[in-house]
């Protein structure tokens, strides 16, 4: 056991000391990329800010240590991925999955790295005005599609019309006044009020305005183009040679195969057949054993992982109630069981990538203890306990299990849970929807944008399907999406994620760790804090 | 010939009924198309305007009647899940696939089963019959995912006969694919072999009681005479019944053996059209397994005619 763990924890420096090479190298990296384009971009307090409180989680070590692996120019990744692609069309917002993949195939004005920051993309650089209404970018000289033809403005402003179009009632969109295109280098977006974490939203894709079918024959300007589309079986996308970052990607061609059984997923990557295969079990680290051909990066799935509570249900309409579930729940027990204890605990609903954002003080804020649990159920009017229903998407493993786990630690305070496995539409139909549930757990994830983290829970969000009300967190969350100054804005959402966590919203769980094995062939792989898996960093070795 | 369009009125009854049950089945049951489309995030509003766009709103009858509509025209409409592919396109790319998977299965299931069922009854109680009655046992209690799982463990990653997950499709390499599916197909064939050989040894003996072979043997007949002029004639009647369902069955294919080797065929597309809630193509699968059912018995029953003169009347 002890020995999987040290060399694990090998495998992430060895992957982190690679992603810091590659920087050095010839190759300008991402995150390299990001620190140029800070200082071109002037008064943009947004983007420094930002820059400098979210430390970087992959890419600390620089030294080279390891030179014997050297690159290889070209090849060909299959990347296992367990959830067939929602469409190919960018401006259609879907599952973290879907996201996951197309983010090779198309970039925004700006891009997520790494870390967590927004770097230029089609953009070549960007000015934020002082009071965060006025958002300018210029255009990158010579950006071109993967069909040759030139990224004009005219395509930029067809794209963010077009998704501000499909999504104005619900996204940050909404706010959006106007993007006007003064020259052919210039898009200006004028929000209708000031909004400084407004950035990450222009990672929305630029597709070309020639295009009529984006969902069939998709174009944009990412690192791979489009090759083809199996739909239940494969997407395979080749290398784009006019990418405007120098040197990437490295490989030829990438084949995201889809294998909707994690068994049978595991067997092709044994067989070679898959090289890069996400959320490994424990048992299944431990079955390749320690001869094998796979390195084991560790990052984290991004989610806030919970059992989140009907407030419609009457006992969990009472405070005491919700804490008391709270201190019954010992979230290391689970995190050890399901995780190998490699997870990272969750106090609140926002997740430890999100930096400055993210207020450490929740994941205290209660510890298990039974007995006391047992006084607070008392003091609610519920001394022997009461009945509980957890409803779980039975296609996610990682929920039924945590689901059952919690169901004996609730037994030991005298509430008595029971498990209600349903199909995914029927907890999205349902549960999600038609709010009929008592208790769920579920992981959610989110963007790099922090109120569409805590917006749910504000008493009218139409996706409040907690049915949570809280007058001080409605208050202090509309002040902190108000404010524009970011270190004021980043203590007033952790003020909101404190109340989320006294409050005990939710029964917080964990960040759950992703287990990622990469074939010993390739080495690159680098994980992001958003849904994107970046094979545009990863390269052959021989 | 009054028989069979009989036999063709009954077959367009069931296909009618069966429908019909699958898409009320599906109006029954919890889930939304255009939710499982949009997933968790999606607005109320979008969800609506995808119902809308969907023609999901419309009450059940009126859905029905526009569905057998287009689809008696041979129209089986769009996919709700895969935009931009039509249901028949989704099909017809899977269907070789499954075919040859059943092709396959059944030449082994013949290849093996009538020999080893046949030498089962003519030496029965000697080993060789002890020895399949005892396999054939352990085959049948295996459930087939453990089943294939096994033989992608041993025949791929231990013995590294094939590439697990490497799949081929016919049309890009017909050689290559069929060899990919011979595992495959293998792990459809064996619990159906073991049967097979059950039934066959089963009917063979109980054959042989029989007074009729009693005389052959006193008319001077050896035993292989016996056995091969007069009992397996007769024997073979409920055999080949029972071989038409196993053939409609991996024809509507084979659910888990299909997931366990990362085949693409009709079965991997109906569990997750079923999940994803793609009306069209559920519907579709299962107007085409009803088909095939239907079928099977159809000419089930016109072999019985050319096996047993009695049927015919």
């Amino acid at each position: 056991m002890r020995k999987h763990l040290l060399s694990g924890i090998t495998v992430v420096l060895i992957s982190a000391a690679l992603c810091a090479c590659g920087g050095g190298k010839k190759n300008e990296t991402t995150a390299a990329s990001a620190a140029q384009a800070a200082p071109a971009a002037a008064e943009t307090t947004a983007v420094s800010a930002a820059a400098e409180t979210k430390a970087p989680e992959t890419a600390e070590t620089g030294s080279n240590s390891l030179s014997a692996e050297t690159p290889v120019a070209g090849g060909r990744v299959v990347f296992g991925i367990t959830q067939d692609l929602n469409s190919l069309d960018p401006h259609i917002d879907t599952d973290a999955g879907t996201r996951d993949v197309v983010f090779n195939l198309y970039e925004g004005l700006v891009k997520p790295t790494p870390t967590g920051d927004m770097m230029p993309a089609v953009a070549s650089s960007y000015e934020i005005s002082e009071d965060a209404k006025v958002y300018t970018f210029t255009l990158r000289d010579g950006i071109k599609f993967h069909d040759g033809t030139a990224v004009t403005v005219e395509d930029v402003k067809y794209s963010l019309d077009r998704y501000a179009e499909l999504y104005k009632g619900t996204s940050a969109f909404s706010i959006v006044e106007s993007v006007e295109t003064p020259d052919d280098k210039t898009v200006v977006v004028t929000l209708t009020e000031s909004n400084s974490e407004f950035l990450p939203n222009m990672v929305v894709a630029v597709i070309p305005k020639s295009n009529v079918d984006p969902a069939g024959k998709p174009i944009g300007t990412g690192p791979f183009k489009y090759v083809n589309y199996v739909p239940g079986e494969k997407l395979v996308v080749e290398k784009f040679a006019d990418y405007w970052q120098e040197g990437l990607p490295h490989l030829d061609e990438v084949e995201f195969k889809i294998v909707p059984d994690v068994e049978t997923e595991f067997v092709d990557l044994q067989a070679g057949t898959i090289d890069i295969m996400k959320y490994m079990t424990e048992a299944q680290i431990q079955a390749l054993g320690s001869n094998s051909d796979y390195n084991i990066v560790e990052s984290s799935m991004n989610l806030v992982q919970g059992m989140f509570l009907s407030n419609t249900y009457e006992p969990l309409a009472n405070t005491k109630v919700r804490q008391a579930l709270c201190y019954a729940v010992n979230r290391d027990e689970i995190n050890q069981f399901i995780f190998g204890g490699k997870s990272k605990p969750a106090g609140t609903h926002m997740i430890h990538a999100m930096g400055s954002y993210y207020e450490p003080a929740t994941e205290s804020v209660y510890t298990y203890d039974p007995s006391k649990a047992k006084e607070l159920l008392a003091e609610a009017g519920y001394p022997d306990g009461f009945d509980l229903v957890i409803t779980v998407p039975s296609s996610f493993s990682q929920h039924v299990d945590t689901a059952q786990i919690i169901v004996e630690q609730l037994k030991a305070v005298g509430v008595n849970a029971s498990i209600q496995q349903v199909e995914w539409a029927t907890w999205l139909s349902d549960t999600y929807r038609g709010g009929n549930f008592q208790a769920t757990v579920i992981g959610f994830d989110g963007t790099m944008t922090p109120s569409d983290w805590l917006k749910r829970y504000t008493s009218t969000a139409s996706n409040n399907f907690c049915h949570y009300s809280n007058e001080e967190f409605d208050k202090l969350f509309a002040q902190a999406y108000a404010e524009i100054d970011m270190d004021k804005k980043a203590s007033l959402y952790k003020q909101c994620e404190m109340i989320l966590a006294e409050d005990a919203a939710a029964v917080y769980i964990q960040d759950p760790v992703d287990l990622v094995a990469v074939n010993k062939k390739f080495a690159g792989y680098t994980s992001y804090p958003t849904a994107a898996e970046d094979m545009s960093l990863i390269y052959a070795v021989n | 010939m009054k028989n069979i369009l009989q036999k063709l009125v009954t077959l367009f009854i069931t296909l009618f009924c069966i429908s019909f049950l699958t898409f009320t089945a599906f109006s029954v049951i919890p889930g939304d198309a255009a939710l499982s489309r949009l997933g968790k995030d999606a607005s109320p509003e979008q969800v609506e305007a995808l119902r809308e766009e969907l023609g999901l709103s419309d009450p059940l009858p009126v859905r029905y009647g526009r569905w057998i509509g287009s689809a008696l025209q041979g129209d089986f409409g769009e996919s709700y899940r895969y935009q931009n592919n039509t249901v028949k396109s989704l099909i017809s790319h899977r269907l070789p696939v499954t075919i040859l998977l059943a092709l396959i299965s059944l030449c082994i299931i013949l290849v093996i089963s009538v020999p080893l069922g046949i030498l089962s009854a003519r030496y029965s109680g000697k080993w060789i019959d002890v020895v399949s009655t005892q396999v054939t046992q352990v085959i049948m209690a295996v459930p087939a995912f453990f089943l294939g799982i096994l033989l992608t463990y041993i025949f791929g990653l231990v013995l590294k006969l094939f590439q697990p997950g490497a799949f081929i499709a016919p049309s890009e390499n017909l050689g290559a694919s069929l060899r990919y599916l011979f595992f495959p197909a293998l792990a459809v064939a064996l619990p159906k072999i073991a049967m097979v050989v059950r039934f066959l040894r089963n009917s063979v003996l109980s054959e042989m009681e029989k007074d009729y072979i009693r005389t052959a043997y006193s008319k001077g007949n050896s035993e292989n005479a016996v056995l091969y002029k007069h009992v397996l004639k007769n024997a073979l009647i409920p055999v080949v019944t029972f071989l038409a369902m196993v053939i409609a069955e991996i024809l509507a294919g084979s659910i888990v053996v299909e997931q366990v080797f990362s085949v693409p065929g009709l079965g991997r597309l109906l569990v997750s059209s079923i999940s994803n809630r793609d009306y069209p193509v559920v519907q579709a699968i299962v107007l085409y397994i009803t088909c095939v059912v239907v079928t099977m018995n159809f000419i089930v029953d016109v072999l019985y005619e050319v096996l047993d003169p009695r049927v015919r009347v």
